[in-house]
């Protein structure tokens, strides 16, 4: 080919990809361009893309809310940090209870085994809207509406399957030579898996985590039903609360909107190079 | 001697399993197949929410409502509007932007990476920024087209029914099709690069490389993005919820936000538990089409 020909095609392509970014970018940008605005300058015409006065009161309200005037930040912070303990509280049982299914279900020939793989690929399809009119009678009966309990168990409901899945496709990846060995030596399962598989597994076990991270604080809908208080509110239900109700403080909201999106975005980051096996083992993001 | 022995390793081996599968079926049967079961009886019964509600038994009457209400058939409607619409937007934006990377063009890594942002986007925030982008007061879509000179006064696009559903569409495209687009790119870096260093040894065009080869090679990974979107896109919600509510004009009421309103606010659970069930149902029959597909790859090529 000639040189300048695979020059101008380089140049096409690249230009190509700038559609793309722009649709990648623009809105999240604008996003956090407006949340450094004031109230006054969000609805100057023509538009300021870049604030002119940016200030970061925003975000200094949510972080320090016992100095915010209004009860937009004050909730924001309750929630975001409601959203931490019941998505830290999800990964963690996950992960315990997913990884020791997991591991049976790979490495363990036993009865009704495959019908339990298969069982717990479809229950990954059911949707949260099945299940919501149960767990809301019980979770009424109980007292447990506005428990962050409630939200824990209901989580387990995509969670779990998912973190199974995740982990019966990394536990696939384990070289069973490494078992036969220590079986060799006498070693009993239950030591097999905890002295050797499960160490060789952390990248697996980290990646699954992050997963299950990013699905508990995302959840909207059983955090919509479940939670009727400020005090127990999700980071998703604030928002949503607050983008219906109070018109007032839009900028305060997009800020929160920005914090929301931090943890899920720093984590996905960190741990990119997990994320495509991740999404074809799972399959479904929630 | 020696039969007796490994028998009772291999029962030694199963009791072991199940010891560890336990607390997990455990949790599932108690979180899912439970409230699956007792949703099913529940449509059965008129039944008003409320603790002290009396239920009575009334056989198919919520089925038999659902599908006389014009307004079920309206929802089915438009959740196919939704769900058709939007995956094949999707598959279409991913497959490009998959194929767009693997041509390598300059910045082809950063383009990768930056995929993972509208990904990691929670889907109320998105939903929430795309509501915000739209808005008639001081909306991102506004600012820019009065700066191209497109319009002249601030327009107030969500209220216009027509236009609600295409705009819930196109924001649940920014957070979705990144997935599509890292899947299928990930299946295309995969493919050996012999084939097509072979078909255009023999005259074919990029066009009838990628048609002919590696669009058929795609087919499992293209499978599996298409069938996880549909069945995401089919029980959509949470962003229905957050840009326009179902308005206006209940244009963009879909399936599960009409389950919703029946279970909830309008306190008709036995309705609601009918409706769920039916989305049940279809889910379950898009999962077992899944199972096919990821049970049985030498089928799908």
């Amino acid at each position: 080919m000639i040189p300048y020909r695979r020059y101008l095609r380089k140049l096409l392509l690249f230009l190509l990809t700038l559609p793309v970014f722009f649709f990648i970018f623009f809105p999240i940008l604008w996003l956090f361009s407006a949340s450094l605005s004031t109230q006054a300058e969000l609805y100057s015409i023509p538009i300021h893309w870049i604030p002119q006065h940016p200030t970061l009161t925003n975000y200094l309200q949510i972080i320090f809310p016992s100095q915010a005037i209004s009860s937009v930040p004050r909730a924001f912070a309750v929630a975001i940090w409601n959203s931490v303990k019941i998505a830290s509280a999800v990964t963690v049982i996950c992960i315990l209870v997913g990884s020791l299914a997991a591991y049976a279900l790979v490495r363990i020939p036993f009865k009704f085994n495959r019908s339990i793989q298969l069982g717990i690929i479809a229950t990954r399809m059911i949707p949260e809207v099945s299940l919501i009119l149960p767990l809301f009678i019980i979770a009424s009966s109980l007292q447990l509406i506005n428990k962050p309990v409630i939200l824990i168990v209901a989580y387990m409901s995509f969670a779990l399957p998912y973190a199974i899945w995740l982990m019966v496709a990394y536990f696939q990846t384990v070289p069973i030579e490494l078992e036969d060995a220590a079986r060799m030596d006498g070693c009993s399962r239950l030591g097999i898996l905890f002295r050797i598989i499960m160490p060789v597994s952390v990248p697996g076990l980290v990646s699954t985590a992050m997963f299950v991270f990013l699905l508990a604080w995302d959840e909207f809908f059983y955090a919509l039903i479940f939670t009727s208080t400020l005090a127990s509110k999700t980071a998703p239900v604030a928002i949503a609360e607050f983008v219906g109700r109070y018109a007032v403080n839009i900028t305060g909201m997009m800020a929160g909107g920005i914090l929301a999106a931090l943890p899920p975005i720093i984590l996905a980051f960190i741990f990119q190079r997990y994320i495509v096996s991740g999404m074809t083992a799972g399959a479904v993001k929630g | 001697m020696p039969r007796r022995s490994s028998l009772s390793l291999r029962q030694q081996d199963a009791r072991t399993a199940w010891l560890l599968v336990t607390p997990a079926l455990v949790i599932i049967l108690g979180v899912m197949l439970w409230p699956i079961v007792y949703t099913f009886i529940l449509s059965f019964f008129n039944a008003p929410t409320g603790l002290n509600q009396v239920r009575t038994f009334i056989w198919l009457g919520n089925y038999i409502a659902m599908i006389k209400d014009p307004e079920f058939w309206d929802t089915i409607k438009r959740t196919l509007y939704f769900t058709i619409v939007s995956v094949v937007l999707e598959m279409a934006m991913g497959l490009g932007v998959a194929q767009l990377i693997n041509s390598h063009p300059w910045g082809w890594k950063f383009l990768r990476f930056a995929l993972i942002v509208p990904w990691a986007v929670p889907t109320i925030v998105n939903g929430a920024m795309w509501r915000w982008i739209y808005s008639a007061d001081f909306g991102a879509l506004n600012g820019l087209l009065m700066q191209f000179g497109l319009i002249k006064h601030y327009v107030p696009w969500l209220t216009f029914p027509n236009l609600a559903m295409p705009l819930v569409i196109l924001a649940d495209a920014w957070h979705t099709m990144p997935f599509v687009a890292l899947i299928l790119q990930a299946a295309l870096a995969a493919l050996p690069e012999e084939l097509d260093e072979a078909a255009a040894v023999d005259g074919a065009n990029a066009f009838q490389r990628f048609w002919s080869i590696r669009l058929p090679l795609l087919r499992p990974a293209i499978l599996v993005a298409l069938i996880a979107r549909t069945v995401e896109a089919f029980r959509v919600f949470d962003i229905v919820y957050i840009i326009t509510s179902g308005g206006p004009a209940n244009s963009t009421l879909t399936i599960t936000f009409f389950t919703y309103l029946n279970s909830f606010p309008w306190g008709k659970q036995g309705v609601g538990a009918a409706l769920s069930f039916l989305i049940s149902i279809f889910t379950i029959s898009m999962a077992l089409i899944f199972i096919r597909v990821l049970y049985r790859p030498e089928e799908t090529q």
